[in-house]
């Protein structure tokens, strides 16, 4: 009998691959160029949240422009969790950096108090574009770059905030699965008291991403890294996928696609920007 | 039907022999017994990949005249193995053989397909590229192929069979991919050497580069399946590995032990793969000018009439 040699079994639901130490340092490359070279800006302005991409994001930028440069803006409401806030000082502590607490409060109330039937999705939309307000007007006021920090799975879930989480002129981890960034707040040293928890978008009170999204993010990335690459439904299923976990991963990229885009633009005459006139974003 | 996931996965062995050096008979017997093993796993492949000169050895000299035999023959021995062993269950098989047709020898790999019905020769590839420099000597007793057929297998679809030195000329792989090949194996008896390399002979590193460079420049798997032991110093180095199309090894086998290395894979992840990196489609284009310049050595005597 000869030895039989199997290849490893191979799991449907394996995570994204990330090679972190590359990421990273592809990323900070990135930065500088975007921020030092293309756009001749020192210091960044980062939105910290207490969650692990907005402190992936600052490690990142601090790794690229020194920590004087980088301020790191706690924008707390008056419901949000108080362990959010201390998870996002304990990264401003880590750093180094510079760290800055604006209350959105008065802001947000001042708004919905003349808008007393809002239910608690539109709430949250006011606070996260009331965020983004604070956020481009620190960086007007420091002469920085607000900096995006959105992973891939929530852009292809649509599951953040129009015009408002997605605003800020460049992004880094905006082509990373939230597995993936994970891995890469681990190897950035991200304390693990960030980096462990359930990921929350503290809009409302015991949230988490998870629960709204219907499906875990280790799943939902296996999915997506596959779905991406063009397989089909029912080959996904013959891969060991889960049907209705297909299902649901397909319709939430599948309802999405008009949030990755700018707004909708009649076209009108044959110099329509973005249709025939074409220009690059570095040119 | 080919190709569809829903299909379930094709299910592949690849036989990693290491036969008694023209001991024929003996190999054959020890094949028996491979087959039987085999015919007992669960589930049972669906393919059966042996490597170059599988029953005989590889470095055979003059011996070459004794050992070789028609294809019909070989194909005859191999296919009853498996039903004494298998009865009627259907299965293709490919293997490396040294083949004699009216006088003419040659470096063989041939492809069968068996059913509950009949055995059916499907492909025989004479190696095109004989290796007779250094170690190597085989155009001294050999002929050589003149071209590379993509053919039809029952399981893998359109299927090219290349013999060892065949997939270093990276034409080869190119043309059995114009021709429609989404999958491309290759029995081989690959002589090791290099002892400068990084925790491996410096030739199974440059193996494994030059099968994974074929499988993602063309979107196709490839199967390779190596003839291990020593043979009077000059030690074959195994390695038989399933490559998908994006390059990714699927499983390889150690170098130097005789084994059986299963693979399954969906066919399907060749569209995907071609989809995603359009390299074949875009050969296809522009290939025929490259191949229509004038200064290419073999078409400067047609257009030259001073040939230089």
């Amino acid at each position: 009998m000869l030895p039989v040699v199997d290849p490893p079994k191979r799991d449907p639901y394996a995570a994204p691959k990330i090679d972190p130490a590359v990421a990273a340092r592809w990323l900070v490359g990135f930065l500088r160029d975007e921020c030092l070279g293309r756009r001749g800006v020192e210091n960044a302005v980062v939105g910290l949240s207490g969650g692990v991409d907005s402190a992936v994001t600052a490690y990142l930028c601090v790794h690229a422009l020194g920590p004087r440069n980088v301020h790191l803006v706690r924008m707390p409401y008056r419901t949000s969790s108080p362990a959010s806030l201390n998870d996002a000082q304990l990264v401003i502590d880590a750093l180094g950096a510079v760290g800055h607490t604006v209350d959105i409060t008065a802001a947000v109330d001042g708004y919905l108090q003349y808008e007393p039937e809002a239910d608690a999705r539109r709430r949250g939309n006011v606070m996260a574009r009331t965020r983004m307000l604070v956020l481009f007007d620190q960086s007007a006021k420091r002469a920085a770059l607000p900096i995006g920090t959105g992973n891939k799975t929530e852009r292809l879930f649509g599951y953040f905030t129009w015009h408002a989480d997605d605003t800020p002129p460049i992004n880094p981890l905006g082509d990373l699965f939230k597995t993936q960034v994970w891995e890469l707040a681990r190897y950035l040293g991200v304390p693990p008291a960030i980096v462990d928890k359930a990921p929350s978008a503290d809009l409302e009170a015991n949230q988490t991403d998870e629960g709204d999204l219907g499906i875990r993010y280790a799943r939902a990335d296996a999915i997506l890294s596959s779905m991406l690459l063009g397989y089909r439904d029912e080959q996904l299923h013959a891969r060991g996928f889960d049907a209705a976990e297909v299902a649901l991963v397909r319709r939430r990229v599948e309802s999405t696609h008009w949030k990755r885009h700018l707004p909708t633009t009649a076209m009108l005459t044959n110099t329509a920007i973005n249709e025939f006139y074409l220009r690059p974003v570095d040119y | 039907m080919q190709g569809n996931s829903e299909a379930g996965p094709a299910r592949v062995a690849l036989v990693q022999s290491k036969p008694r050096k023209g001991a024929y008979a003996e190999n054959l017997a020890s094949l028996r017994a491979v087959f039987a093993q085999l015919a007992a796993l669960e589930p049972v492949p669906e393919l059966v990949v042996l490597p170059e000169a599988a029953l005989t050895g590889y470095f055979l000299e003059g011996a070459v005249y004794e050992s070789a035999r028609s294809a019909e023959l070989f194909g005859h021995e191999i296919s009853s193995l498996w039903r004494d062993v298998a009865g009627a269950r259907p299965v293709e098989i490919a293997a490396g053989f040294y083949e004699v047709e009216n006088g003419s020898y040659y470096n063989s790999a041939i492809w069968l397909a068996l059913d509950e019905r009949e055995t059916r020769i499907i492909n025989v590839h004479r190696k095109l590229f004989l290796p007779t420099y250094g170690v190597f000597d085989e155009e001294r007793f050999l002929s050589r192929g003149n071209r590379v057929r993509v053919f039809d297998s029952p399981l893998l679809g359109p299927t090219a069979l290349l013999i060892c030195e065949d997939a270093w000329h990276s034409i080869v792989p190119t043309i059995a991919a114009l021709k429609g090949a989404r999958t491309i194996v290759v029995p081989s008896a690959a002589p090791g050497r290099g002892i400068e390399g990084d925790g491996e002979l410096v030739s199974i590193s440059r193996w494994r580069e030059l099968l994974r460079g074929i499988a993602m420049e063309h979107g196709c798997f490839v199967l390779y399946a190596g003839l291990t032991g020593f043979e009077g110093g000059k030690g074959m180095t195994g390695s038989s590995r399933a490559i998908a199309p994006d390059g990714e090894i699927l499983v390889e086998a150690d170098a130097r032990e005789a084994c059986v290395v299963r693979a399954e894979f969906f066919l399907d992840d060749v569209e995907i793969a071609r989809a995603n990196l359009p390299l074949l489609g875009d050969l296809r284009a522009v290939l025929p000018d490259l191949l229509a310049d004038d200064e290419l050595p073999w078409l400067r005597g047609r257009t030259d009439a001073a040939g230089r």
